[in-house]
């Protein structure tokens, strides 16, 4: 039985675990050159900083997953810094790329475990050098040992936003604030679900003590206006409105931007899984069970690219879905480990519900993005000409979806395929047609899921 | 922009060239680290006229970040390593 596993992090690691003890040699392919994830990725060899520095509170996990990765390796047709491109299925292929050279593998089961990456809300000047996601915020320190600048405001909301600002104060790195979108009621309120993780609780209190204490100013319910700076290559300042109305002008060099992470669904798209709109998540996500079985025979998904729950989830989906891809195929399952993993997916399913109110996705401030803000930064499309585009007395008639909208405006359109816009791009739309977010649609995948290596490098003029 | 190094930096110098300047960068850097850590500020121009762009994600997503590589093409600055002699100019 050929079976393939798409992705090294968390989800995938604990799914090649599984199949290798059941006597399989799973095809695993990663696009990273080490595996990992971006939860716990390693520095590229030559790096020395101890688990403990790179991964803070989580050392502990990172450092048996890094293990467990590495004794699974040779027990596997390991393939890194591959790229899968396209999945087809009946029969099952993929499409990979490594190094420029394309091949083919046929499969006759896959879990696809291929991870999030962040949610963005642009806000005026967000494409200056100088802006990055809070992911990238985090990658520049963890994988590079470098902060994004001197003075780095971080905005957003959600766990990531101050786990990325405790690790930039441990790290010595200067800090301008870290503001909050959300408003402290609303996190107080969904607090009454958190105790579900008792343990994520009291990390991000301590995140948040931390950063108080070494005066680092701190705000919530605040609103991102504009990034702004003299020269087009450099951030001078950011421009933000407090909870009480008030503007201020933050002087930082570098800004940090992120609302949670949305899942990285295309191949699951490509290999036909339905993809659904989930209204607490506000993502859409690909539709799966509790095992990670999905409507498409042959396919399971696990780790957040089946639905956001976080790297502690990802391993225990990533492990229930290899079990249930052995039932499937008639091998022996462990049942004991199967009830014990299903307990602590729904557990962790009840916090992860109350973390979603806690730190909702700011639709209010993409819907309210001035019209000259570039919307889509690939091909950039203003969120003014998606709203002129899609208006119902606009030159096409209403866009009454957002694969529409798309073919008029190109937003959507650039290399990135929507990864980025798209969440944001549907908030106008929904927010200038008066309907919902679901029902505006989501940016169809399409092949190659990234761009493909040019095969002739172009002469040098 | 610049990108500040704060740590684990005690790695070996190499040099390469960014836009006809040599620039020393250390093994293990991204090609993005190199250059924005260095005084390359930005890695492309955006070909709709709005401006320098410096990447965006660090993961490979945004596709915001290439540059052009002599005997590569195009590439990802952000998933891809720096090495000594490398001749790169901005995409
Ligand atoms: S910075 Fe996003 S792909 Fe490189």
């Amino acid at each position: 039985m050929r079976v393939a596993v798409v992705g090294a992090g968390p989800a995938g690691v604990r799914a090649v675990g599984q199949l290798v003890r059941a006597g399989l040699h799973p095809l695993w392919i990663d696009e990273a050159p080490d595996g990992g994830g971006r939860i716990y990725q390693r520095p590229p060899p030559g790096f020395r900083r101890s688990p403990q520095a790179l991964y803070g509170l989580e050392a502990r996990k990172a450092t048996a997953l890094h293990a467990a990765l590495d004794a699974l390796k040779p027990r596997a047709d390991w393939r890194p810094d591959t790229l899968v491109w396209n999945i087809a299925t009946h029969p099952g292929r993929l499409n990979l790329m490594r190094d420029g050279v394309a091949t083919e593998q046929g499969f006759d089961a896959a879990i696809l475990c291929t991870g999030a990456m962040d949610r963005v809300v642009p806000v005026p000047g967000w494409t200056r050098p100088g802006v990055t996601t809070l992911g990238a915020a985090q990658i520049a320190l963890k994988a590079q040992g470098c902060a994004i600048g001197q003075r780095v405001a971080l905005v957003g909301s959600g766990p990531l936003l101050w786990l990325v600002a405790y690790q930039y104060l441990r790290a010595g790195a200067g800090l301008a604030a870290v503001l909050d979108t959300t408003p402290f009621r609303r996190k107080l309120q969904a607090l009454r679900g958190l105790p579900h993780d008792p343990a994520t609780l009291a990390k991000g209190l301590f995140y948040v003590t931390r950063l108080r204490a070494a005066g680092i100013p701190v705000a919530e319910g605040a609103t991102p206006l504009a990034i702004e700076g003299e020269a087009p290559d450099v951030v001078a300042a950011l421009r933000w409105r407090d909870a009480a109305g008030r503007e201020h002008r933050l002087e930082c060099d570098a800004v940090g931007l992120g609302w949670g992470v949305r899942p990285e669904l295309q191949l699951a798209d490509l290999a036909g899984v339905p993809i659904g709109f989930d209204p607490v998540q506000h993502n859409w996500v690909p539709q799966r069970d509790l095992t990670g079985r999905t409507p498409v025979a042959g396919i399971y998904l696990a780790g957040d690219g089946a639905g956001i729950g976080g790297a502690a989830v990802a391993e225990l989906a990533g492990a229930r879905a290899a079990q249930a891809l052995l039932a499937d195929a008639g091998l022996p399952v462990d049942t004991a480990l199967v009830a014990r993993l299903e307990r602590r997916l729904l557990r962790q399913a009840r916090f992860r519900t109350a973390l979603e109110r806690a730190f909702p996705f700011p639709a209010h401030l993409a819907a309210a993005m001035p019209d000259e803000t570039i919307l889509c930064r690939c091909e950039s499309v203003t969120a003014g000409e998606l709203r002129a585009a899609a208006a119902p007395d606009g030159p096409h008639g209403a866009s009454p979806e957002v694969n529409r909208a798309k073919a008029f405006t190109r937003i959507g359109m650039g290399r990135c395929q929507g990864r980025v816009c798209g969440a944001a791009a549907a908030e106008v739309l929904a927010a200038r047609l008066g309907c919902d977010t679901a029902a505006i649609g989501r940016l169809r995948g399409q092949p190659p899921v990234k761009p493909l290596p040019i095969p002739q490098p172009e002469a040098a003029p | 922009m610049r990108l500040v190094r704060l740590t684990d930096q005690d790695r070996p110098e190499i040099r390469f060239v960014f836009e006809g300047q040599e620039v020393t960068a250390r093994a293990g850097d991204t090609l993005l680290t190199a250059i924005l850590a260095g005084d390359g500020g930005f890695l492309r121009t955006s070909e709709f006229g709005d401006g320098p762009r410096a990447g965006f994600c660090l993961m490979g997503a945004c596709q915001d970040c290439r540059v052009f590589v002599e005997g590569q093409g195009r590439v990802r600055a952000c998933t891809t390593p720096c090495a000594p002699g490398l001749r790169v100019r901005r995409a």
